[in-house]
């Protein structure tokens, strides 16, 4: 086969190149397309790992081609074509990107107006080659040091691999087993980028962690792995994604986040995903298949997850907890909105199996124009799980006719202490509503955004305030054209 | 100064309103009675612009200007506040929140600066008290558990803080009892002003006692059938509008 034969060239040729040691500065192409055992070896001699990674690679991608996709959820999209796919590209160097803002699509400049990006930054996401890199790069720096006065690892999972093989090794596929699904076994076989954090016992970590922060290739994040480590007694924020608009060549995203807590421990991690949802007729678009999971493995430890999805044209992602610990605590907070033709099957999964373990579930869904959001959850409660307690609301809201909205819960309960509470509401915006803002002076796509801001008001004050403060803006911007 | 002329209402196949005229000068409280079904709500959302009231003949200018061209919130940009009948609920959304984005919205509309937070804080907590309204209730959601009398007197807040030189105010009277009635009259009578134009729908001549108009209008079949001043809204409390020769119900 010409493709096979191509890879293991270009295989040799790298290996070679990159002996001695781990390089970021990848001037190279992409591996060809498609997916075998050769394009594996490639990112793994791209990535320079060690050999225990590359066959835990390959064993991922063996069992990941016995696996089937999962048909499960309410999205609809055409089949993919696995052997289609570019598994591997290399950053694009500066020279490939736009000269000056001039060059970039004026649909993204207006919507990084409107979210109040500055220029420099509007320059920096949409690629254009400035100074301000370096800058960002240098502050990075400053940024990492500090933490790693205290302890804390913040690197790449690339970097993690090399320099803390046995903390990888311990936690690499611990909380989402290699074969958990179709997609984490495919993220398992060809991630090529993600973040590994470590917070050492005892530690509070002193800021928010941002990817931004994180020195890395730009455009990648196809499939992403990250794991979050928070041992005994400590405490950390994630802060994942970006309200602005991110555009991507590659229609498949499939990330994979671990997260894990000990005793006393806790971690909250937030998502803002805003990645290319297609057009107004439904062309395009990111599907992504993202599979989340947090362990509470010690006791009185709690994973939060808080998530505000606007992008994407599929999204198929359910953040989980395992309570494993007594007394740990899970929380989900989840505001979806989905415009024009996207489609987003999401959720969570609460496994109750410590005693004394709670979760909370919000989730807010707003659905307009053609779109379909459903909400799926489970709430499960093991022989063991004394006193499990569990809240659940749901709330969808619809916008226009043409959508729609969907809940599905399941709740499985094997101890007869558990208390399980669930509340769902599905509402429209009424045309009341809107005009009585608009009698107050707003304007049509103001009143929409304080209306929708307003229904998700629960899930919007669990983000960070500097986070908060741009997802207001997006909800608005996001359900754009969808009234009047 | 709001001149309406001839104007012919529809919602849906039927006619509502069949060629009603009413001038209100600057300064002057009008007050519009009339049986169920005569047309007054329906009135009252023409001149704001209220989707599904399709104005079929006349016109409505408001200091020269027709209103019937603008959307309703530059309508309010101009000047219009409208008092609901039953004020919307709108959850997760403070009172405050909501006031403030509504007052820098009219003021984009003018071509004025935002206010300052802390200006409209003073503003909105001095009008609060004004209206003997507890300032816990600025932080609660627009309307969401508010009693009918809460409601009423919200609606009194807003209209004290947007401070609208044309207020249109729609049974705002109904369902109060006699204290709330009279928190509701005070704030009217507040805005009342030279430069102001107030017309007052109501069922009922009890909150003509406290707001005293300076012309009242019997609104019948789509049209004003009778106009006079405070001693008509007595006759008519005395009558009854078969008494005065208007059938209740007139449709």
């Amino acid at each position: 086969m010409v493709a096979t034969e191509e890879a293991r060239q270009t295989v040799e040729k790298v290996a070679e190149e990159y002996k001695y040691g781990f390089v970021t500065e990848i001037e190279t192409e992409k591996a060809p397309k498609g997916l075998n055992e050769d394009v594996i070896r490639f990112i793994s001699a791209k990535k320079n790992e060690p050999s225990w990674l590359l066959e835990w690679r390959l064993d991922a991608y063996q069992k990941w081609l016995k696996m089937e996709e999962p048909t499960w959820a309410m999205v609809d999209y055409p089949k993919i074509d696995f052997q289609d796919i570019y598994y591997y590209a290399a950053p694009k160097s500066a020279e490939d990107g736009p000269k000056s803002l001039d060059e970039v699509d004026p649909e993204l400049l207006r919507t990084y107006e409107k979210l109040g990006i500055s220029l420099k930054e509007q320059e920096v996401l949409s690629g254009v080659a400035v100074d301000i890199v370096f800058d960002s790069v240098s502050v990075a720096t400053t940024f990492r040091k500090k933490l790693k006065e205290v302890g804390i690892i913040f690197c790449s999972i690339s970097e993690a691999a090399h320099d803390y093989p046995e903390l990888m090794k311990q936690y690499l596929g611990s909380v989402v087993p290699v074969t958990d699904n179709f997609y984490s076994a495919l993220n398992s076989a060809v991630f090529t980028d993600g973040t590994f954090v470590y917070i050492p016992k005892g530690v509070r970590c002193p800021m928010e962690l941002s990817t931004y922060f994180r020195i890395n290739e730009a455009n990648t994040g196809q499939f992403e792995r990250t794991i979050i480590i928070a041992d005994e007694g400590s405490y950390v924020s994630y802060l994942e994604g970006c309200t602005a608009p991110q555009r991507d060549e590659n229609q498949l995203h499939a990330a994979v986040v671990e997260l894990v807590t000990h005793d006393d421990a806790e971690i909250k991690y937030s998502t803002v995903q805003n990645w290319y949802p297609g057009d107004k007729d439904g062309k395009g678009g990111i599907y992504n298949f993202v599979t989340k999971r947090g362990a509470c493995r010690g006791k009185n430890s709690k994973i939060s997850w808080t998530q505000v999805e606007t992008g994407s044209a599929i999204t198929w992602k359910y953040p989980s907890c395992l309570l494993i610990g007594d007394n740990s605590v899970g929380e989900f907070y989840s505001v979806a909105i989905t415009n024009n033709y996207q489609q987003a099957d999401t959720g969570t999964k609460m496994m109750h199996i410590g005693k004394n373990t709670s979760s909370t579930i919000i989730s807010k869904g707003i659905s307009a124009g053609h779109s379909q959001a459903t909400y799926r959850g489970l709430v499960k409660v093991m022989p063991g799980a004394e006193n499990a307690r569990n809240f659940t609301q749901c709330d969808s809201l619809l916008i226009g006719d043409l959508c729609g909205a969907h809940t599905v819960p399941y709740i499985e309960i094997k101890n007869p202490t558990a208390q399980v509470e669930h509340e769902a509401t599905t509402s429209k915006i009424s045309d009341e509503q809107l005009f009585y803002c608009l009698q107050r002076g707003l304007e049509i796509e103001d009143a929409v955004a304080l209306i929708v801001n307003g229904f998700c008001k629960d899930v919007m004050k669990q983000l960070p305030m500097e986070f908060a403060v741009e997802a207001q803006k997006l909800l608005g911007i996001s359900l754009e054209g969808s009234v009047g | 100064m709001l001149e309406i002329k001839n104007l012919r209402v529809s919602v849906g196949d039927k006619e509502i309103l069949k060629g009603l005229d009413l001038t209100i000068n600057n300064g002057e409280v009008h007050a519009i009675m009339g049986p169920n079904g005569a047309g007054k709500s329906t009135l009252s959302y023409a001149i704001s612009g209220k989707d599904g009231y399709e104005i079929t003949e006349g016109t409505i200018t408001y200091n020269g200007k027709n209103l019937l061209d603008m959307d309703p919130n530059e309508r309010a940009g101009e000047g219009l506040f409208l008092g609901f009948q039953y004020p919307v609920e709108i959850p997760g959304v403070s009172n405050m929140n909501f006031l403030r984005s509504a007052m820098n919205s009219q003021r984009r509309y003018r071509g004025e600066e935002d206010i300052s937070a802390v200006d409209f804080l003073k503003l909105i907590r001095s009008c609060a008290k004004d209206l003997n309204m507890d300032p816990e209730m600025l932080k609660r959601s627009v309307n969401v558990g508010f009693s009918g009398g809460e409601k009423k007197r919200n609606e009194m807040l807003q209209m004290a803080v947007l401070n609208p030189s044309l207020a249109v105010l729609d049974e705002t009277d109904s369902g109060l009892d006699i204290d709330a009635l009279r928190i509701v009259a005070d704030g009217i009578n507040r805005l009342r002003g030279a430069d102001k134009s107030i017309l007052m729908i109501t069922h009922y001549q009890r909150l003509l006692d406290y707001v005293v108009p300076d012309f009242v209008h019997v609104l019948a079949n789509g049209r004003i059938v009778k106009t006079g001043d405070k001693s008509l809204a007595v006759e008519l409390e005395e009558k009854g509008y078969v008494g005065l020769g208007v059938a209740e119900n007139a449709a």
